[in-house]
């Protein structure tokens, strides 16, 4: 079986590097992708849009139709791994840990045992506990609102600079996943539960559709975005620009959420009761 | 491009990429299949693809390296081929 899976490997790598020479060269202005597309987004990009970011127009506005669908792929990766890993039914864990939070002791309460649930002085932790770390628990307090502030920067940033809706969504994301793990995932449930990331993920995608739908009822194409310009108050252009910011939002929500969604399944395998 | 430089980051690339399948541990193959993320981001920003590089950056080697940790802690550290 190794040797079968060997020879296929080699055989589609040699049919690819077999490929290659037909490739056009790499920056070549001669290629069909530069004579004909191209120079049409250089040219009109930044007079149509707004957006000097020739990416962030070819992405969100001239191909909107495009990434409305991988914004749907990705949620409904969210959703799959949700109902692949999610189990509700509860696993009896036979001890649990408590936490004295004023002398730090820890107690472990046999099943049946009597637990100190909403007691104020008693923390729950989890099995694989480790003992708090005070610099890195401080470290993770301090660079979680930058983290966050920079993926808000990147989000409406998008016209001007890389980044747009997915890495400002990503890096959203990722800070709340460094919360969770830096305390652990019943402090991060506090925060930002299970249903409101539910809720977000789908809220982001229907802000991308809800969008094209409003181009339509106002009389343009789906996500023409210069069909905004009544309700928004300024011109096509400028709408365009804005019709962009507003679809990167709606990305942004959905895929902070998927990624939040993600690790809360996987890290604790579906139960959601504690994980990394 | 810079050939010299270009020509490290490639070997590094494929340094990473095999052992990330040649490696038996799986927490290492992990972390590798982050450098080598980490790595392809730096070929994109060599090319001058940097929202590519940016989004290579964050998903490939920030998050999904987060998300290959996670599934290891759930299952054993050594494989069995």
């Amino acid at each position: 079986m190794r040797a079968f899976a060997l020879i296929t490997v080699l055989m589609v790598g040699g049919l690819l590097f077999y490929g290659l020479p037909d490739f056009p060269d790499w920056g070549d202005p001669a290629s069909p992708a530069s004579t004909h597309l191209s120079p049409f987004y250089i040219e009109q990009g930044a007079a149509d849009t707004h957006a000097p970011n020739v990416v962030t127009a070819v992405l969100a506005y001239y191909r909107g139709y495009d990434t409305m669908f991988e914004a749907a792929v990705i949620f409904s990766a969210g959703l799959a791994c949700f109902f692949l890993l999610r189990t509700f039914r509860q696993k009896s864990i036979e001890t649990r840990l408590y936490r004295h939070l004023p002398t730090g002791v820890t107690l472990r309460i046999e099943e049946g045992g009597k637990t100190p649930e909403g007691s104020d002085e008693f923390e729950p932790i989890d099995s694989h506990w480790v003992p708090y770390d005070m610099i890195i628990n401080l470290t993770c307090r301090l660079i979680v609102p930058f983290v966050q502030l920079f993926a808000l920067y990147v989000i409406a940033h998008g016209h001007y600079s890389p980044g747009g809706g997915f890495q400002g969504g990503v890096l959203f994301g990722a800070a709340i996943i460094l919360y969770a793990i830096s305390t652990d995932l019943r402090t991060a449930f506090k925060r930002l539960q299970e249903k409101a990331v539910m809720l977000l993920s789908a809220l982001g995608v229907l802000i991308y559709a809800g969008t094209g739908v409003v181009c339509l009822v106002l009389g343009g194409n789906f996500l023409d975005y210069s069909f905004l310009a009544g309700i928004l108050g300024v011109d096509a252009v400028m709408a365009r620009s804005h019709g962009i910011l507003i679809i990167e939002i709606g990305v942004g929500l959905a895929v902070m959420a998927v990624m939040v969604m993600l690790y809360y399944n996987l890290s604790s395998a579906g139960r959601h009761d504690e994980g990394l | 491009m810079i050939w010299p430089v270009d020509l490290i980051i490639m070997l590094l690339v494929m340094i990473c990429g095999i052992g990330a399948i040649m490696v038996r541990d799986l927490l290492g193959a992990a972390i590798l299949f982050g450098a080598y993320s980490f790595l392809m981001c730096l070929v994109y920003a060599i090319m001058g693809a940097v929202d590519v590089a940016f989004t290579e950056a964050s998903v490939g080697a920030g998050v999904s390296a987060v998300f290959f940790v996670a599934a290891v802690f759930h299952t054993s550290r050594r494989t069995k081929d």
